[in-house]
């Protein structure tokens, strides 16, 4: 940790008390950010961080409390006005309009009489993209670019103005280890200049590499704060155990590893045989992807997002078509199928994207639980909806799955994202389920939810069925997995059994040596 | 049966087609933005009719179509001011609202009419023609498509104005993101509520234009229910044409067409029993209906009211 003076601060909340329908989500939070200093922010699915955010950034007003901008009371009455204020904010969920390309979203909110200043703004994006190691074609689409690449384009659209106050909810989720790492040196270097940053984040060895000062929010409660002073007296081992033991009061064994064990049982159970797909001019294809995976065993895809893991996860799932292989489950052929026939066979995917294309927002949890049985028996009969069934058996996969929720007809939009997360997983985990694709399942959850998650997919594996795991995170991978593969531009690179050295072997395929 | 094909014939069935499809084409660009902007604005119908009554009543007393146009454009955006208060500022239900306004307004004006006019339709003098140089002097195409009154030309000219704003100007960009994702617009510190309204109340003014041209210069007369779904062609419109002004225009020119196919065939005498004939536009809507709108990609956030900060 480097030496940063902290200089006066900047924004500061007073008793700031935020209450939503059935749930107190901020009560009489304190907070002060300072220039030259970055501040994280840490707390548990739910634990009311983004509603914080959401206040400084203008959507939405404290019922109580009141937030000081330089020492002066200063409502902040709108998105517009925190923008003139300073304060630039990267949201927890997505902020692009996919339909516009990344050049159009970072020109929006200009003077409406002006044109859109595209040249002015490739060469300031370049500017700040490159040293950062981002890289960002300005003229495609949102919509076809992963969910990396649209948070890095929202980090970038956050730099580009000049901003006293940078807030980047959960920016790093959808990076990758040297994103990540360069982003930290970024931030560093804009405290030196006298920003100030708070950092949302779930990972704690992020907080402890990137953080001046920590404070920890617990069901709406900031139930502590490690200040600068302290925080650069702690070795890195003991701020670790401080936060944890502030966060969830007990010790956790963040990087357990845990592999399954399984029956010698080598019969594969989902083939992949020689799967392609052709390029389009912003997402690598598949080019000719081919694996197995047996009973009980957890097969890792490794590699940096944007490699065309989506797109395998898809075309596996019947989501995309792809122009030439096969896709064997249990011995029969899927091809040709489409999404609902794989899922009736047994192939059950979990996207990453959960508001997006998971769950329904709008509609209660309950319904989201069978959104893919929609008009079957035995949940709806002769096209009617069978409410008291589905509420029972709602009920009982809340109650099963941990899902905090006001409840089961509370919209599930509103729930936190890890919340979101369980509500998919029992659904993609009912009835019949032989094969699952997990994308990114514990991207945006707590540490809690995260060995939550990584034990319900061990578990899953444990009862027999094959699991593809795909992620970003090598070291989730390593923490669970049989075999781990690594894909690039589209192409698997190799396939690394885990164990010794396993984690070196597939970081250097992933940089294009050989393993 | 004779004459189908005479060159008179023609160029009145063109001239028919061209003024028919004005006020379509001007009530289908206003629609376009609303829709763009994230807004389903089915009170359309009745901006339309307010604008043909307004419209007329202005002309009439004043003597000058242009101040019949003005007036129709005020009347538009009057009615569009109380839709976007209702539906943007509020988030009430569009449709709701939207039917409501129509039904209202028809009736209103159907009213306002009756006390100034009782049962007499006073009829405006014939409008002034613009002659484009060189351009009218084409045989058959020169009259029908060349000697029009300016404000046909602005309409057209209008299409351009459209596809400069949606592609080239900061304005296109919000309309869009309104419509698209609205929250990604608000906090880039764009005020959602007010790229709306805008877009509702321009909406207004076309579809008012659209209307006092339609009795102004059209009919020469106002009589009640006069814009006969004129509005909701424009809805259809805009819905195919997927956020693209030119396609509002070739479907306006078909739409006219088949009006005044309508119009000149009972004119010309031809023995096809009258109501077939009027089934003409409906059947051009179907068809285009199967061959286009299936491909229809709307706004996302079309008929959602925003609110900040709801998730
Ligand atoms: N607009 C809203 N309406 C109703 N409830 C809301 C709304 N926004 C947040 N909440 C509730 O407030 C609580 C805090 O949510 P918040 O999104 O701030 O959590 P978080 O700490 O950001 O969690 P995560 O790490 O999962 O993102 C949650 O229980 C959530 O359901
Ligand atoms: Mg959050």
């Amino acid at each position: 940790m480097e030496q940063t003076q902290a200089g006066p601060a900047i924004v500061s909340l007073e008793g700031v008390t935020k209450r939503f329908p059935g749930i107190v989500a901020n009560d009489r939070v304190d907070l002060d950010i300072r220039a030259g200093e970055v501040h994280v922010l840490l707390g548990e699915n739910g634990a009311g961080k983004s509603t914080l955010i959401s206040m400084l950034s203008g959507l939405q007003q404290p019922d109580d409390g009141r937030i000081l901008i330089d020492g002066v009371e200063m409502p902040i009455r709108s998105p517009s006005h925190a923008l003139s204020l300073g304060i630039g904010t990267v949201f927890q969920h997505n902020m692009l309009v996919p339909t516009l390309t990344v050049a159009e979203n970072l020109a929006l909110g200009g003077r409406w009489w002006q044109r859109p200043r595209i040249a002015e703004l490739t060469a300031r994006v370049a500017e700040i993209a490159r040293p950062l190691g981002i890289d960002i074609n300005l003229g495609a689409r949102v919509s076809e670019l992963s969910l990396g690449e649209q948070q890095q384009v929202e980090i970038v659209r956050a730099l580009l103005r000049d901003s006293r106050l940078l807030i980047l909810d959960e920016a790093t989720s959808m990076l990758t280890p040297k994103g990540i790492a360069e982003l930290g040196a970024l931030m560093r270097r804009l405290v030196e200049r006298g920003l100030a940053v708070v950092f949302i984040t779930h990972k704690l060895g992020e907080a402890a590499d990137f953080g001046d000062r920590v404070s920890v929010l617990k069901l709406g409660r900031k139930v502590g704060e490690i200040t600068s002073e302290r925080l650069r007296m702690l070795e890195r081992a003991a701020l670790v155990d401080e936060i944890v033991a502030m966060m969830f009061g007990r010790q956790a064994g963040a990087d357990e590893i845990s592999i399954p064990p399984r029956a010698a049982n080598d019969d594969a159970l989902l083939e992949v045989r020689e799967l392609s797909m052709a390029e389009t001019s912003d997402a690598p294809g598949l080019d000719r992807i081919s694996f197995a995976i047996g009973h009980g065993e957890i097969l890792g895809i490794a590699g940096i997002d944007g490699n065309g893991q989506k797109q395998l996860a898809e075309a596996l799932a019947g989501q995309r078509p792809t122009d030439s292989g096969s896709v064997m489950l249990a011995g029969q052929a899927l091809d040709g199928l489409d999404v609902g026939g794989r899922r009736k066979r047994g192939l059950r995917y979990l996207t990453d994207d959960r508001l997006g294309e998971g769950t329904v927002g709008t509609f209660p949890v309950s319904i989201n639980y069978f959104l893919k049985q929609i008009g079957e028996p035995p949940l709806w009969r002769s096209g009617m909806e069978r409410t008291r069934e589905i509420d029972a058996r709602a009920i009982e996969l809340t109650r099963r799955y941990d899902v905090r929720t006001p409840g089961i007809s509370t919209p599930v939009g509103r729930l936190s994202g890890g919340n979101i997360q369980k509500v998919l997983i029992a659904r993609e985990l009912a009835d019949g389920a032989r094969a699952v694709i997990f994308n990114k399942p514990t991207y945006g959850l707590d540490l809690a939810n995260t060995l939550a998650t990584r034990q319900r997919v061990r578990d899953i594996a444990g009862q027999g069925l094959a699991v593809l795991l795909i992620s970003t995170d090598l070291e989730e991978l390593l923490s669970m997995c049989h075999r781990i593969a690594v894909i690039s531009q589209g192409r698997l690179v190799g396939i690394v059994s885990n164990g010794d050295r396993a984690g070196e072997r597939v970081g250097r395929l992933m940089i294009g040596l050989a393993a | 049966m004779g004459g189908f094909f005479t060159d008179t014939f023609l160029t009145a069935l063109l001239f028919g087609a061209v003024t028919a499809a004005i006020p379509l084409l001007l009530a289908g660009l206003g629609e376009q933005m609303s829709e763009k902007a994230g807004v389903l604005n089915i009170g359309i119908e009745g901006m339309m009719i307010t604008g043909a009554y307004i419209g007329f009543v202005g002309a009439y007393y004043s003597g000058s179509f242009w101040i019949g146009f003005i007036a129709g454009a005020a009347g538009g955006m009057a009615v569009a001011s109380l839709m976007a208060l209702l539906c943007v500022r509020f988030g009430l239900n569009q449709i709701v609202i939207g039917i409501a306004l129509t039904l209202g307004l028809e009736g209103l004006t159907s009213l306002l009419h009756h006390f100034q006019f009782s049962r007499s339709y006073p009829r405006l003098p014939a409008a002034e023609v613009t002659p484009i140089p060189l351009l009218s002097d084409i045989p058959v195409l020169g009259p029908a498509l060349f000697r029009h009154h300016l404000i046909v030309y602005l309409a057209v000219a209008m299409v351009g104005v459209m596809i400069w704003v949606y592609k080239r100007t900061q304005f296109g960009l919000n309309l869009q993101a309104a419509g698209d994702k609205p929250a990604a617009l608000d906090v880039a510190g764009i005020d959602v509520i007010r790229t709306r309204t805008v877009a509702v109340l321009f909406t207004g003014g076309m579809a008012g234009i659209g209307g006092a041209y339609l009795a102004n210069v059209g009919a020469g007369l106002f009589i009640p229910f006069i814009t006969n779904g004129a509005g909701f062609l424009g809805i259809v419109l805009a819905m195919l044409a997927r956020g693209r002004p030119v396609w509002v225009l070739v479907g306006a020119l078909i739409f006219g067409g088949c009006l005044s196919m309508t119009t000149a065939a009972q004119v010309a005498g031809i023995r096809i029993p009258t109501d077939v004939i009027q089934m003409l536009p409906f059947l051009a809507v179907m068809a285009m209906l199967v061959l286009f709108g299936r491909r229809a990609g709307l706004p996302a956030a079309l008929g959602i009211p925003y609110e900040r900060g709801a998730r």
